[in-house]
């Protein structure tokens, strides 16, 4: 007689804890063949503000961490996905990912990690600089990470987008709240634990699972959220975004929807640029 | 053997007695004469040239310190903005967007000497129009405009170098709208970036003072720049709406108050339109009891009175530190006493017109709820002229952070004071605002310098000085101050995309 495995409560990574939604509710998944395959919890308005504030009590502390710190961290997470990279490419697989694209996806997953985790100590050298004004002052412009961002994640792939957006904000020292793929968030939901265990602490990285429709709103109009970096929306759900933000004067990146994120060319500078704000000082030489 | 630490550190308890001349010898009137060549009319500038409303409407141009009519300003409409927009794109298409930035450089060039030729008549003309005082305009904002134009002149045949590992290219046309408080001046950093970078431009004045912005127009046609390069509609919030939301734009970029834009943010919501926003602050001027005191109320005088107080980055909330609070107080209160409040174009004025009757409502409006709602007013005796719209230096004490006058831009010479004890208190004050466009900093310690301009939210810091700018220097805000850069490199991503 065979043995009957133990299967995994799938919770969602918070405030640096697995957490259920608030609400109680949950939604089924099912793997390719139709089986059931999870309950996912179903967030919920309160749960985003909730990992927000986890995301906002997280910032300063991670933001104040040196780069080259940053920089390991990152690279840590890359570390253990790579370990449990055949569990995640299996988790992948079990839920209708064929596998070759799969691997290749999960394989990209690692190495953009590791791209942005060597950015850490470089984008300063190269987004900010001296400014020669035309009065006495040793007059620098630097960057700073913005605050809290909202990343929604597009539905499919489920894992590599949602970490190309994760690492370019966090490597500055911003802090994040994720929407992970509505379909398939099992691997975001996996992706959780290897947070939970690279040294990253407790509520820089935020994934919320749930329905976009009961979400996007409030990703939209939570004035904490200084930032929103999205792929995959659709229309309606841009508008949306762009007039939430509108109320606090929020800055909203989309990612094109023709991106290829398999491709080195989804990688870049420029997606580390939009979640930074630049400062100008003005210090004066002399006396 | 001295050392440092044995070095006396007390203050004097009393401050030096200060030399107060009040109105002991009066000030003959000096008023700069220089002929501002102003047209009785200004057509709207399309297509490089000077066309009528299809409207057929204009509308008066004042002069604030007296209420006198300059000008008519035509009132362009929607026909008009499509027009304006028709020869951007074609501009973009045929000439301007096939140059070499090397040649768009030159154009850039000369437009920057051919304004410093006509400096005086320029300054002149901007103080007429918006009532700051001349030896602002003369000094600050024709020459400032003028350095943007020759700055960026040299980005435009070195762009490959803006953005690192990436290729860029223009967006197009750009839709721009400016405020009336630099009206020469935010027209040279809206256009200026935009055309380095190769793209077009339709550009809407603000209402009041338009008329620097059509006298640009003679120097653009005079440096042979292309036709539909440059097109300037004028007219109020329906034609400025208009500008914003057209389709051909592919980005717009607005400066003026974080209320309107907001409304603009909201209108472009469905489009995928780039935005630059500039918008308001309420910026706080921050002095430690260690820092030179008496520059340090220069500074704070500068901060809040420049422009009578009409800059977005305005250092409208001082923060003073309390063992020195009362001493900067009473010296701040010396100091009003001697500005000189009145006709913009005298060379000695120090405070000049408010620039509508619109906005003398606002700041009086407010002002009257500072003394509402429990803060101290102080103002100087001084003489206003009878004619025009002309407001008091202001200064509130005793103000505490839930005040009107403590989290709202008034945009007027008004200053609130409020004091701290310790650093963590000055930061968490600075910080607790929806603003955050810029700070000051005085203190005589390099490394608490540092440690500020770290740890407040705002877009730019300054130690020890106050209200510098400079076309290297990125200028812009953080939080409901905006988004995007204007001057420096940073500045030219606002204007490119990648690709």
């Amino acid at each position: 007689m065979s043995r009957l495995p133990i299967t995994k409560t799938p919770k969602p990574y918070v405030g640096g804890a697995f957490i259920r939604s608030e609400s109680g509710r949950t939604f089924p998944i099912k793997d390719e063949a139709g089986n059931f395959f999870a309950n996912i919890p179903q967030c919920t308005r309160k749960d985003l503000r909730n990992a927000v504030e986890a995301a906002a009590k997280a910032g300063p502390g991670w933001a104040k961490r040196t780069a080259y710190n940053r920089g390991q961290i990152l690279y840590r997470l890359g570390e253990m996905l790579e370990a449990r990279r055949k569990e995640m490419i299996d988790v992948h697989v079990t839920l209708g990912g064929p596998k070759a694209l799969v691997t290749k996806a999960v394989d990209t997953a690692v190495d953009r990690l590791i791209y942005y985790a060597g950015w850490a100590d470089k984008y300063e050298q190269l987004l900010g600089n001296v400014n020669p004004v035309a009065a006495p002052y040793f007059n620098f412009t630097v960057t700073e990470p913005m605050g809290v961002v909202g990343l929604i994640a597009p539905d499919r792939p489920p894992l590599l987008p949602l970490i190309s957006l994760i690492a370019p904000a966090i490597v500055s020292g911003n802090t994040v709240v994720a929407l992970a793929s509505e379909s398939v968030p099992y691997p975001a939901i996996l992706f959780g634990e290897m947070l939970a265990t690279s040294d990253l602490p407790g509520g820089v990285v935020n994934i919320l699972t749930g329905f976009r429709k009961e979400l996007v709103p409030t990703f939209a109009t939570h004035t904490h959220l200084r930032a929103i970096s999205a792929a995959g929306v659709s229309a309606e759900e841009r508008r949306a975004l762009r007039l939430g933000a509108a109320e606090s004067v929020k800055r909203v990146r989309f990612a094109d929807s023709e991106t290829n994120w398999l491709a080195e060319s989804s990688q870049n500078l420029d997606a580390i640029r939009d979640t930074l704000e630049f400062k100008t000082t003005w210090h004066p030489i002399g006396a | 053997m001295p050392t440092l630490a044995e070095k006396k550190t007390t203050r004097p308890s009393r401050p030096a007695p200060e030399l107060i001349f009040g109105d002991l010898w009066e000030f003959d009137p000096a008023p700069e004469t220089a002929d501002p060549k102003l047209k009785p009319r200004y057509d709207l500038f399309i297509d490089g040239k000077f066309v009528a409303p299809k409207s057929g409407k204009y509308f008066d141009s004042i002069n604030p310190a007296n209420e006198q009519k300059l000008a008519e300003i035509a009132l362009a409409g929607r026909d008009d903005v499509d027009a304006a927009y028709a020869a951007a794109q074609r501009a973009f298409e045929t000439t301007w967007g096939k140059l070499p930035g090397r040649e768009r450089a030159k154009y850039l060039y000369r437009i920057a000497r051919l304004l410093q030729d006509r400096a005086r008549e320029f300054a002149v003309a901007e103080t007429l129009d918006g009532g700051k005082p001349i030896k602002e305009s003369r000094d600050f904002d024709v020459p400032m405009a003028a350095a943007h134009f020759f700055y960026h002149a040299g980005w435009a045949d070195k762009l490959e170098y803006v953005a690192p590992g990436r290729r860029i290219a223009p967006l197009g046309v750009v839709g721009q709208v400016i405020p009336w408080n630099f009206p020469l001046l935010m027209l040279a950093w809206k256009i200026a970036p935009a055309l380095a970078m190769g793209n077009c431009v339709v550009l809407k004045p603000a209402e009041t003072t338009s008329i620097t912005c059509l006298k640009l127009a003679e120097i653009l046609r005079d440096a042979g720049l292309p036709p539909g390069v440059v097109n300037f509609v004028t007219g109020a919030g329906e034609t400025g709406a208009a500008v914003m939301s057209h389709p051909i734009a592919a980005k717009v970029a607005f400066t003026g108050s974080t209320e309107v834009g907001k409304i603009i943010m909201r209108s472009l919501a469905g489009t995928e339109k780039k935005m630059t926003m500039e918008l308001g602050g309420k910026a706080a001027n921050i002095v430690f009891d260690d820092a030179p005191i008496d520059q340090a109320v220069e500074g704070i005088i500068n901060g809040i009175f420049f422009n009578q107080g009409h800059v977005c980055c305005a250092g409208s909330r001082l923060l003073v530190h309390e063992p020195v609070a009362e001493q900067v107080l009473a010296k701040l209160k010396n100091r009003i006493k001697v500005l000189r409040v009145g006709d913009p174009i005298d060379k000695n004025t120090d405070v000049g017109a408010i620039n509508s009757r619109e906005q003398l409502n606002k700041i009086t409006a407010m002002v009257a709820s500072g003394v509402k709602e429990g803060a101290e007013l102080f103002q100087p005796a001084c003489k206003l002229p009878s004619k025009g719209f002309y407001f008091r230096p202001t200064i509130f004490s005793g103000v505490s952070m839930s005040h009107r006058i403590a989290r709202e831009e008034i945009f007027g010479p008004v200053l609130s004071i409020l004091t701290f004890r310790t650093v963590d208190e000055a930061i968490e004050k600075a910080n607790n605002t929806a603003y955050g466009l810029s700070a000051g900093v005085w203190t005589d310690k390099g490394s608490r310098i540092l440690k500020m301009s770290t740890e407040l939210k705002a877009g730019v810091v300054w130690a020890n000085t106050y209200n510098k700018f400079d076309p290297t220097s990125p200028f812009g805000g953080y939080k409901e101050s905006g988004f995007g850069r204007e001057g420096g490199r940073q500045g030219l991503l606002d204007y490119c995309k990648l690709v």
